[in-house]
């Protein structure tokens, strides 16, 4: 049963990492490669549909959390107090950055929103490559289960550590990378002409920084926590995950070359998605580790609410989110294929 | 408005279906942005108490999630992008589903905050943790049927207000005429049944239930500081805390034994029955949010009661006192909505989870109040920013109107013109 939830709060970020991952990616990009306010309606049109679908993901996984390991949801969310605040900020930012912009046909209103909706998905990127890191790292929880963190100390990874230091900076570079190349991707399989050869253009320039960044955070992450291995090193099953990571990320840069499209895409979400559960299993069952004593770890176990909750939330959960599911089969199945300008009713 | 077009086929229908889909695209995104802190804000700020009850109501907020938030949001994006794309009735059917989700989150919302103000359906472990002990018992709560009924009269209320508004609005200018008589007759139609709902049998059952379960939060929204047979309402004067009476009443005797319990000589307990140590912690902000509420429900029922008559003599139209009337009233349901709910907020007072968790027993202990001000006052900065934008924006569509625009062809997809 802990188990279970456990996999569903973890399914739900990893299904929001890979959808939001995208129009995030198309913020941070369109600032640059969007050359004119058509090519930059297309890429926004791109996304418009469905960017708010996506991030309901979060918001859904945030209160799955809440649900079913309530005391994981109250330390997490008042010990990160003030980078989720910013998050809160970046996300208004951001929606009102894309949903507002084509009220008003000045260039100096679009031009407001537009830096609105690129600095602040850039921003959420770092912030959400930084929060994993620190949940990878660990936080000095104290003896109630409660911390507190700062935005930052001495950026090192000590047993006082804050939100930023050089390891979450780099997990937050991981996440800009990653995103706005996954975000290249789908903006090229939306898109055709100049708009897209930049668009594949821009893949195959972030191919080789992703590779290279997600090296050096693999190695940095056993550097500072060599026991999340333990895990591997009792199931050695799960050091197929690495291999798929890397095969993702061939897979990325193959179908690139090649100028397959939706594969390019698709290798993109696999690498995400295996990032994901690369971390997941490597804390399970620990879900907050301590960097003061083991013994104070948030886990599974400890953390989880009522049974009688949980059983009952189980069905309606899992009935729920298959309808759910296929509400976005359905809308992405409405929404696919290229993107040309004409009227589509509404805004952009 | 669009089940109109569709039934009618008539093109104004659809002209104005639209011009209210702007609108509410609008609002729908300021409502998004505005409303994914919150969920939040129990981890942040109330930790102790997401601890304690995560497992009793993050069951409704999941729910919401999962059944509403991906419903409107996912059908939102095809009712707005998607017209082209889809036929008329199925167009209609996205517009239906995002409503569907939006009145489904209302009432996981309302399921959250009854619980709140009456417990119900959950047992409480050896260290404090609540624990649901029956689902539907917590989905069926039976302040939760009320409030919702209560709540969502309230949410019509403002919609037909901000409807008869700009139909005012349109005639009173002398434009889009046509349009300006079909927002006001919906809304006046719509708007006599609503307000009439909202006080009988909403408001009443609501008043009832509440002088059974927190007599003491009713004994302070009504100001009555003793006990009394017989207990008249005060329509108008100043509670005065700390003397216990009320400045300059104008009061209306036995009134208030009689709305609760259906006899004029019946005792109403006041506050002095209670310790004070469970009184709400501020009896007049709570006294005045629940007269501005009333006050605005029963001015909401004469001036629809009022506009009913007049469009039912076929006379509305050309009146213009009750036209200025109705756009002045614009602003006056976000204000009794917010009343009311800072009514059954402060009245909840001083409780979090009613009878059994108090405030300060909720709140994060490690985020100190330094940081609580930086970002209240970012909140703060933000939303007032926000605001600015949506009188900005709802003002420009509103003097834009609902005016004839391309229109995208469902069969041919090329752009043309509905006469």
């Amino acid at each position: 049963m802990l188990l279970t939830w456990f996999l569903l709060v973890a399914i739900m970020i990893t299904a929001y990492v890979v959808l939001d991952g995208f129009d995030l990616g198309v913020g941070v990009l369109h600032l640059f490669m969007a050359r004119t306010e058509d090519e930059r309606r297309l890429l926004m049109r791109a996304i418009g549909p469905v960017w708010d679908g996506n991030e309901v993901w979060l918001l859904a996984g945030g209160g799955t959390l809440y649900f079913a390991f309530p005391l994981l949801y109250a330390s997490g969310f008042s010990g990160f107090y003030l980078p989720l605040m910013i998050v809160l900020w970046l996300l208004i930012l951001r929606g009102i950055g894309i949903e507002l912009r084509m009220h008003l046909e000045s260039p100096v209103w679009r031009g407001i929103f537009n830096g609105c909706f690129g600095i602040s998905s850039l921003l959420l990127t770092v912030f959400y490559g930084a929060a994993l890191g620190n949940v990878i790292r660990g936080v000095p929880l104290q003896r109630d289960g409660y911390f507190f963190l700062p935005l930052w100390t001495d950026w090192t990874v000590g047993p006082q550590p804050g939100i930023l230091d050089w390891y979450t900076v780099i997990a937050g570079i991981v996440a800009l990378v990653a995103l706005a190349l996954h975000g290249a991707n789908y903006a090229a399989l939306k898109t055709t002409g100049e708009l897209n050869l930049r668009c594949r253009h821009a893949a195959a320039f972030l191919w080789p920084v992703l590779v290279l960044v997600t090296a050096i955070s693999l190695a940095a992450t056993l550097y500072i926590r060599p026991s999340l291995l333990d895990n591997y090193q009792s199931a050695p099953i799960l050091y197929a995950i690495p291999v798929l990571v890397a095969a993702s990320l061939f897979g990325i840069r193959r179908m690139g070359a090649q100028g397959n499209e939706r594969g390019a895409f698709l290798a993109s979400c696999s690498y995400l998605i295996w990032m994901l559960v690369g971390a997941a299993a490597a804390v399970y069952p620990n879900l907050l580790a301590s960097t003061t004593a083991p013994s104070l770890n948030i886990t599974v176990y400890n953390a989880h609410s009522g049974e009688h909750g949980l059983a009952v939330g189980l069905i309606w959960w899992s009935f729920g989110m298959a309808i759910a599911i296929g509400y976005f089969v359905f809308v992405y199945r409405m929404f696919r294929g290229k993107l040309s300008l004409g009227s589509d009713g509404y805004g952009h | 408005m669009k089940s109109l077009y569709l039934r009618t086929d008539n093109p104004l229908y659809n002209r104005v279906a639209r011009f209210w889909a702007k609108v509410f695209g609008v609002n729908f995104v300021l409502g998004v942005v505005t409303g994914i802190p919150m969920e939040f804000q129990f981890g942040t700020n109330w930790a102790e108490f997401s601890r304690v009850t995560g497992g009793v109501i993050g069951q409704p907020l999941v729910m919401e999630g999962v059944f509403s938030f991906f419903l409107e949001s996912a059908f939102l994006g095809l009712f707005l992008y998607g017209e082209r794309r889809l036929s008329r009735r199925g167009h209609w059917w996205t517009a239906f589903a995002v409503f569907a989700g939006s009145w489904l989150s209302g009432y996981f919302i309302i399921v959250t905050d009854a619980w709140m103000q009456y417990p119900v359906a959950f047992t409480r472990t050896a260290d404090g943790i609540f624990q649901v002990t029956s689902f539907w018992g917590l989905l069926l709560n039976p302040w939760a049927l009320i409030q919702y009924a209560h709540n969502m009269c309230g949410a019509l209320i403002t919609g037909v207000f901000v409807m008869a508004a700009v139909g005012a609005y349109y005639l009173l200018e002398g434009k889009f005429v046509e349009e300006g008589r079909a927002f006001l007759r919906v809304a006046v139609i719509v708007g006599i049944i609503a307000c009439i709902a909202q006080i009988f049998p909403t408001g009443d059952l609501h008043g009832r239930f509440l002088a059974a379960k927190q007599p003491v939060t009713m004994a302070a929204m009504e100001g009555l500081f003793k006990t009394e047979a017989g207990a008249p309402v005060v329509i108008l004067g100043q509670p005065d805390a700390e003397s216990q009476r009320i400045d300059n009443p104008l009061i209306a005797s036995r009134v208030l034994s009689f709305l609760i319990y259906g006899a004029t000589t019946a005792q109403v307990k006041g506050l002095n029955e209670f310790p004070k140590t469970d009184w709400p912690t501020n009896i007049p902000l709570l006294y005045y949010s629940y007269h501005i509420m009333a006050g605005l429900g029963t001015l909401f029922v004469l001036v629809m009661t009022a506009s009913a008559f007049l469009l039912w003599r076929g006379r509305l139209y050309q009146t213009d006192w009750m036209l200025w009337i109705l756009l002045l009233c614009l602003p006056l349901p976000y204000i009794a909505n917010t009343a009311g709910w800072m009514t059954a907020e402060i009245g909840r007072q001083p409780w979090l989870v009613y009878g059994h968790m108090r405030t300060p027993e909720g709140y994060s202990k490690y985020v100190h109040a330094g940081n609580s001000l930086f970002t209240l006052l970012g909140f703060m900065g933000l939303y007032a920013l926000l605001a600015i934008l949506f009188l900005f924006l709802a003002h420009r569509l509103i003097a834009h109107g609902p005016v004839e625009e391309p229109v995208p062809d469902i069969t041919s997809g090329a752009p043309v013109t509905v006469a």
